[in-house]
């Protein structure tokens, strides 16, 4: 686990990115996704729509990483350039391989690309969408077996009895179709599809999201005793603070393409340093009627801007209670604020922001 | 903010606070459901969704109705409006609205059960007695129309007003909802807003007829946590201003706490458990909503301790437990009695009920809410992780 390493992270990503850290399983350094928007019959590019506007951030192997954001931050359109699902426009992302040898995933060859989607593997986050309803579940888990390792037969049907079980499902269901199962237990098949492979790091894009809570938790309870098994790296991506902060060791947060601030989940919760951690965590409901009270809540005005025209300077101030004049004209850049923490605020040091304790 | 302070201030919001302490006996009951039964007959038998549920709204008061999906807690909301697609149907119970009478003058109740969903009395009800508002706005908005124009239809169903008025009414509205530049946006078309505008539409168009009675089914479920914020705080306001009752449907305890007075905890077609929410939190009687509060991930606490889960799966409706309808998945099952005897409701308090043996109700040992303290099972959650 990755909780012990408490150094600050020295490998920063981006600051020449010479000598990377052996802890570092994946990295990415200015990553940028920009999706052009077209007019007109010649379909001129008219603009760019930055989903993901110069992304740095490392995970490292053994932690679980939390990537929350509102609708429409790029945090999905992040997770996908990290599977390689889209291109990205801009930018690099690295993958130490299991051999050792560190991957820049937008030029893989065909045989790196094969190792690379081995080590790499996706949840998604609606099971009814995910699992072709005309596989049973042992095409739905065996096929990346069958492809990846040839095996066939009885030895498949071995391989998938041993996931199934893992995952909590009995083998005995091997025959049967995605239909036959309730939404948690096509999540745990989907979970037993993206582990077939041994994956070293899994990326679960809104995984639980969609899970009634007392399906919720058996799913949670799942995904960390398989990480504590099978020594897994987690790229944990929703917009749930709760469960993040339950699941994750170091948590992300973006607004509008960008990492506003990354930092260890537990001083992310207690006192965030960016202005609109601030107001995320305030605006999670708190199970305790006890709680209820207007003063705590930072009711944040009007919607996130649109990203293919965000504002000048500060991509947060339209909507940042604390915003001044040189939040418009300069923009904030994600830099260091106390050890292991980042955050992109001017006044990162200056505000006294809360959080929940 | 300020428009509503100040109509609080002049007595204009009734009672929407004096129910704050448990067991004070609210506002007056509004809508009073009593054994209502809603069943969908369908080729594979027939679905109990909604199985014997008694529920009162009160005026002013917003009573938050919570479970898992495919607990009933929508089907029920549908059913007082009568709004239940075939197979579906009301087939027994009574669904009481109290109307007019608000300042003390006669009122007279109407049996909304008894009515013919597609009729003429059930179509005056909705909209003017008891509006609705659905998880995904976009899916009850008109594409083609603009926000203005279905506004102004919606009033001119209900009140006798030109057109000219009632687009007056509908700009006065959207401000009221903080839609900003009302005046402008009122031609616009749904598209053209963002989610939670949209939803504050909703809002606005089901505030156009004065309601006494809000439905909102999951409101905020679709939105992001910020906007989530948002509406619910402008739900609030807005009883707080206009002294509605709000029927609050939705599977988040979070937003339950925020915005409950009352809760009704719904299983499998039954309310097992309610009361004022105060109680529901702090002294949860029924082994379920032990559960589902234990199960929920807090923020601000620590993490990485392992969560309580509920074993297994909500049984298919079409094919029910016999005996108390949660005794394949609770750990206070007790053989012989639980999957026997179809729990009663047990009175706890004033507005507070169980169903659960646990609190007595079939004869057996430890009957009667003063022993049921000792008789209910601490949660173990070594005991209880799910598979």
């Amino acid at each position: 686990m990755a909780t012990e390493t408490t150094r600050p992270e020295e490998h920063a990503p981006g600051g020449g990115g010479e000598a990377p850290d052996e802890r570092v399983l994946l990295e990415t350094e200015g990553v940028r996704v920009h999706f052009p928007i077209r007019k007109g019959f010649r379909q001129k590019v008219v603009g760019q729509v930055k989903a993901v506007d110069g992304v740095d951030l490392s995970i490292r192997a053994g932690e679980t990483l939390g990537l929350v954001g509102e609708s429409g931050c790029g945090k999905t359109t992040l997770g996908s350039a990290v599977m390689r699902a889209r291109e990205i426009t801009g930018g690099r992302i690295r993958f130490r391989a299991s051999d050792g040898r560190l991957l820049d995933v937008s030029r893989l060859g065909p045989d790196d690309l094969r190792a690379y989607r081995r080590e790499v593997r996706m949840i998604f986050q609606d099971p009814h969408a995910s699992l072709n309803p005309r596989f049973t579940l042992l095409e739905i888990i065996g096929e990346p077996i069958r492809v990846n390792e040839g095996l066939s037969g009885s030895a498949l049907e071995e391989r998938v009895a041993a996931m199934l079980r893992k995952v909590g499902l009995r083998p005995e269901y091997m025959r049967r179709y995605p239909h036959a199962f309730s939404g948690g237990e096509r999540q745990r098949v989907s979970i037993a599809r993206a582990l077939a492979l041994d994956p070293r790091l899994v990326v679960a894009d809104e995984a639980v999201s969609a899970l009634d809570v007392s399906i919720r938790s058996q799913i949670l309870n799942l995904l960390q005793d398989l990480q504590d098994e099978l020594n897994l790296t987690y790229l944990f991506i929703s917009h749930d603070l709760s469960v993040v902060e339950y699941l994750c060791d170091r948590v992300a947060v973006m607004y509008l393409g960008k990492i506003v601030e990354l930092s260890e989940t537990e001083p992310l919760y207690a006192a965030p340093r960016h202005p609109y951690t601030e107001a995320l965590l305030s605006a999670v409901p708190k199970p305790d009627p006890r709680l209820r009270g207007g003063e705590r809540r930072i009711v944040l005005t009007g919607d996130v801007p649109d990203p293919s025209d965000p504002p000048s300077g500060c991509s947060f101030r339209t909507r940042c209670r604390y915003a001044t004049e040189r939040c418009a004209a300069e923009e904030p850049p994600l830099r260091e604020v106390a050890p292991g923490r980042r955050a992109a605020c001017h006044y990162a040091e200056e505000l006294e922001l809360n959080g929940v304790v | 903010m300020r428009a509503g302070e100040r109509a609080a201030e002049a007595g204009g919001a009734p009672a929407a606070q004096a129910g704050g302490a448990p067991g004070a006996p609210g506002g007056e009951v509004l809508v009073e459901l009593r054994g209502l039964k809603t069943h969908f007959f369908t080729d594979e038998g027939t679905v109990r969704a909604v199985d014997g549920v008694d529920l009162e709204i009160r005026r002013g008061r917003t009573l938050c109705v919570v479970g898992e999906s495919g607990c009933g807690k929508s089907i029920t909301a549908r059913s007082i409006l009568q709004l239940v697609e075939a197979p579906g149907r009301v087939v027994d119970g009574r669904i009481l609205l109290r109307r007019g009478g608000a300042d003390g003058g006669p009122g007279e109740v109407v049996d909304l059960a008894g009515l013919k969903p597609g009729g003429k009395e059930i179509r005056s009800v909705r909209g003017k007695d008891i509006a609705m508002i659905f998880q995904e706005p976009m899916t009850s908005l008109s594409l083609v129309h603009t926000v203005g124009n279905q506004m102004v239809e919606a009033i001119r169903v209900h009140n006798d007003v030109g057109k000219r008025e009632a687009r007056e009414r509908a700009v006065e509205l959207l401000g009221m909802v903080n839609i900003p530049n009302p005046g402008r946006l009122v031609d616009s078309y749904p598209f053209q807003f963002s989610g939670g505008m949209r939803q504050r539409v909703m809002i606005a168009m089901a505030l156009s007829c004065d309601p006494g009675l809000l439905i909102a089914d999951e409101p905020t479920t679709a939105l992001d946590v910020t906007t989530q914020a948002q509406i619910m705080e402008l739900l609030k306001r807005l009883q707080r201003e206009l002294g509605m009752a709000i029927m609050f449907i939705t599977h988040d305890m979070g937003v339950v706490a925020e915005m409950a007075d009352d809760v009704a905890i719904m299983y499998l077609g039954k309310v097992v458990e309610k009361g004022p929410v105060d109680d529901i939190f702090h002294d949860p009687k029924h082994p379920y909503t032990r559960a589902l509060l234990e199960s929920i991930p807090k923020i601000g606490h620590r993490r990485r301790e392992r969560l309580r889960s509920i074993k297994g799966i909500v049984p298919d409706p079409a094919n029910r437990p016999a005996g108390c309808v949660f005794h394949t998945r609770c750990d206070a099952f007790m053989p012989g009695r639980c999957d026997a005897t179809v729990p009663p409701p047990v009175a706890l308090g004033p507005d507070r009920q169980v169903r659960c043996l646990l609190y007595g109700g079939d004869g057996g040992p430890a009957p009667g809410a003063p022993d049921a303290q000792t008789a209910a099972p601490e949660p173990t959650p070594e005991s209880s992780h799910g598979d």
